[in-house]
């Protein structure tokens, strides 16, 4: 325990603070310490933690990536008429179309990104509206509706009766998340490839000298980003049971605000997951309380922004006296 | 041009080489980094690559492990077998490994990971065996004798224990040949101490070290060969009993320190600047002096000694508290800069790159930009053929080789970029040159080419302050030398009548 809060003390920290928050929203709000609503806050924000932890690694591996919520929707209408081509499909095979295609478009990212050497911030703006634009034109803006039923059912892995007659659910969304979180914190702690994209995203010119191939590391992190990316845009239409070319765009500023508030550090080398979850979970359930606290809609963007600057600008706050230290 | 490389004569020298390059020559953009250099590291020897600031031994070690390749032609031979294509994965598992100057680590990572990072790089993605790599870690402290916390992240360590890991990390991998670039820059002399003790107990155990180091006395002290670089190529090989500091200077420089004294005796001139017991608080007091027309006044003393303060007080960029500033026999009130470039006063600064000129701009901009008023034309606008007329002849005066003067500043090497400095305030047409530091980051070239200039400059009628803190500098450029210590003038100097090692033993007492 004591390692754990001298080693992770970002991570330690947002535990504190969810705890109080927590604490403090349960005895505003009867409602709010409840399993149903733990249930639901986890099922709302499943897809939000997919890209989360995508996100995750491109930041770890010091990129940035602002397209991939772009890249879901380009990959949710791809998937339509993939499928139809396919004569249905099956999750199987929607893993396998929405993985690769998210997988390609952040390959996009990554080839950009390394042949022409222009930091990933500007690539990817260029390819947010690229993407967007292409997006856009080719399907005019139409909504679509008619999707296999495999895709929009809603599956259950948990439920249960309460006592007062309402059903906890959890859905399948949820499990995906699960593996998504296992799959990149087994990727970056515990594999050779997850060290060196730490080293690359902390000191570039000090992994090239120790032998690490700059260019699959980049391809590594985008290619993740977009998997992610991928596999999100599959998960959101089964939750929401509909295609909508601009749905999702903004969403990429709000999982990258949560992801920072996590500690993954703009430039490079930080980043946990553990934190990345902190950071997304603590995000929606400011939300959530100001909610069930009947807090006017406009006022959760202004709370939920001062939140993250707090808790940023604190954690810099924390770490000024290291810096001078540094400069010794 | 062959790839394959020509067999090797069979004597028993190669088989005790560690490391045996020949034909090693590497361009960046034109330039020779390296020019057709050989070098040659015994196993267990101790040797010292010494050289300038971009003399070419970073790029030597960069080759050597595979960061950069050679141009065609090289011939590496690592442990006697020929190696021409290098990787810095293979270069490791060679056994060469590299302490960088700025220790190449990840201040994010843990200590443990930091040391044992090569068992994370090459080969396909497998997983990281944690306890291993601690293991590793903790036994190769343990060697060195010191305790680190292993889980601590690198960027909370005080430097010194950074370069420590940065050494560990080197004897991590069993390594038999070592480059250490810098390795005492940052430590205690205790911790250096302990450094040299180990390098000697490595080479006992036929470990060899390459030590690259500016403090020449400790690499006299540790290597038993030197091989000196200049300008990207090898002076030669020497042995390290029986060389002297002085002697490892000239070969590292190309400047034989046993120059003709240029000075004369100016006293009969007229003088242009006089201070009079000029003062100010915390910086400098009690300056009196007299430089006359044609002549060269050095001004040296060590760091902080207040002459940068003084030249600063000289261009107006700060006011004296107390005395007065007389230039061409008229009271001089400074209270700016500008004031002091419309008096007559150019100024060199110090930190000629980030000071002196404005690095994007183009060559012509540069030279015309403390003038702007001269070139105007009609309306005030910059008259394009004045500036023309102005930057053509500035240029030509001073031999400056370049593409055209609309090319950028920074396509132009340090020695020129210095030229160009001198003759942006040369338009200003002044009276009195304070040259400050003039030769910080210039090659050895360009230094003589610098203090031609001058010496021009000089007959032509200014006077000139050549402010520097390398004693050579001033003891062979200078007509008289004046010097300065805690804010003060404390002697006065006439080249021809003191000899070098007198007067340096003077100034650094």
């Amino acid at each position: 325990m004591r390692d754990f809060l001298r080693y992770y003390p970002t991570e330690a920290r947002l535990l504190v603070v969810l705890a109080v928050l927590c604490a403090g929203l349960g005895l505003a709000s009867d409602n709010f310490l409840t399993l149903g609503n733990f249930a639901s806050l986890l099922n709302n924000n499943s897809v939000n933690l997919i890209w989360a932890v995508g996100l995750l690694v491109v930041l770890i591996a010091g990129g940035i990536d602002i397209s991939f919520a772009v890249a879901a929707s380009v990959v949710q209408y791809v998937c339509v008429y993939a499928f139809e081509a396919l004569g249905g499909g099956n999750w199987a095979l929607g893993f396998l179309v929405a993985g690769v295609l998210g997988i390609g478009l952040g390959f996009v990212n990554a080839a950009l990104i390394h042949g022409f050497r222009i930091i990933s911030i500007v690539i990817t703006i260029a390819t947010f509206n690229a993407f967007f634009g292409l997006l856009m034109f080719i399907t005019k803006g139409r909504f679509l509706y008619d999707m296999p039923d495999w895709w929009v059912d809603r599956i259950l892995i948990f439920e249960r009766q309460m006592a007062d007659g309402r059903w906890v659910e959890l859905t399948l969304p949820v499990a995906v998340m699960a593996g998504c979180v296992a799959a990149t914190w087994v990727l970056i702690n515990h594999t050779t490839t997850g060290r060196q994209l730490f080293a690359f995203g902390d000191n570039p010119e000090g992994a090239k000298r120790a032998g690490v191939n700059i260019a699959a590391m980049q391809f590594i992190a985008f290619g993740w980003m977009g998997m992610m990316a991928g596999i999100g845009g599959l998960m959101q239409v089964n939750i929401v049971q509909e295609v909508v070319p601009n749905a999702l765009i903004g969403r990429e500023l709000e999982v990258l605000a949560a992801v920072v508030l996590g500690g993954a550090r703009l430039g490079g080398g930080r980043g946990s997951v553990l934190g990345c979850v902190l950071g997304v979970l603590l995000v929606a359930i400011t939300q959530n309380g100001l909610n069930l606290l009947g807090v006017s809609p406009y006022a959760f963007k202004m709370i939920v922004g001062a939140t993250i600057l707090i808790a940023i600008s604190t954690s810099n706050m924390a770490l000024a006296p290291r810096r001078v230290g540094k400069g010794q | 041009m062959s790839a394959v490389p020509a067999p090797l004569p069979a004597n028993a020298e190669a088989e005790g080489s560690a490391l045996r390059l020949r034909h090693i020559s590497k361009v960046f953009g034109g330039v020779h980094a390296l020019d057709d250099v050989s070098f040659e590291v015994r196993r267990g020897e101790v040797h010292c690559l010494a050289g300038e600031n971009g003399c070419g031994k970073s790029t030597l070690i960069k080759i050597i492990t595979g960061v950069y390749s050679p141009e065609a032609g090289a011939e590496i031979e690592i442990f006697g077998e020929p190696a021409n294509h290098i990787t810095p994965t293979a270069s490791r598992r060679r056994g060469i490994a590299v302490i960088w100057q700025d220790l190449a680590l990840f201040p994010e990572m843990t200590v443990a990971e930091n040391i044992a990072f090569d068992t994370l790089v090459g080969g396909l993605p497998r997983r990281v065996r944690y306890g291993a790599m601690r293991a590793m870690a903790s036994a190769v402290l343990e060697r060195l004798g010191v305790s680190l916390d292993l889980g601590a992240r690198l960027r909370t360590l005080p430097i010194a224990q950074r370069q420590i890991v940065a050494i560990a990390r080197a004897l991590a991998g069993e390594a038999r040949l070592i480059f250490m670039d810098e390795p005492t820059a940052s430590l205690t002399q205790s911790e250096t101490d302990s450094l040299l003790a180990l390098v000697r107990s490595l080479s006992e155990r036929g470990v060899a070290v390459v030590f690259v180091s500016h403090r020449l006395a400790e690499v006299l002290e540790i290597a038993e060969r030197v091989s000196v670089l200049r300008d990207g190529r090898l002076v030669g090989v020497f042995d390290a009993e029986g060389m002297t500091q002085l002697r490892l200077t000239e070969l590292m420089t190309g400047k034989t320190l046993s120059h003709a004294v240029a000075a004369r005796d100016m006293s009969a001139e007229r003088p242009v600047l006089e201070l009079d017991r000029l003062g100010r608080d915390g910086e400098f007091d009690d300056i009196s002096l007299t430089i006359r027309a044609g002549e060269v006044l050095g001004l040296t003393g060590l760091i902080g000694a207040g002459r940068t303060e003084l030249a600063h007080s000289i261009f107006g960029m700060t006011r004296p508290d107390r005395g007065t500033m007389r230039l061409d026999g008229r009271a001089l009130r400074l209270h700016s800069n500008r004031d002091a470039v419309a008096a007559g006063i150019g100024y060199v600064s110090e930190d000629r790159l980030s000071l002196g000129l404005i690095q994007q701009q183009s060559i012509a901009d540069n030279i015309v930009l403390p003038v702007l008023a001269k070139i105007t034309g009609r309306a005030g606008l910059i008259s394009d053929r004045k500036k023309a007329d102005l930057v053509t002849h500035r240029l030509h005066e001073f031999a400056v080789r370049i593409g055209t003067p609309q090319d950028p500043i920074s396509t132009l090497s340090g020695g020129n970029q210095q030229r160009v400095v001198l003759a942006k305030w040369l338009a200003t047409e002044p009276r009195l040159l304070i040259l400050d530091s003039p030769t910080v980051g210039v090659d050895v070239g360009a230094r003589a080419g610098i203090f031609e200039i001058t010496r021009k400059l000089a007959d032509m009628g200014l006077a000139i302050l050549l402010i520097s803190d390398e004693v050579p500098e001033v003891y062979f450029n200078a007509d008289r030398i004046l010097h300065m210590a805690a804010g003060r003038i404390v002697a006065e100097h006439d080249p021809r009548n003191v000899t070098l090692s007198d007067l340096e033993a003077a100034i650094y007492a």
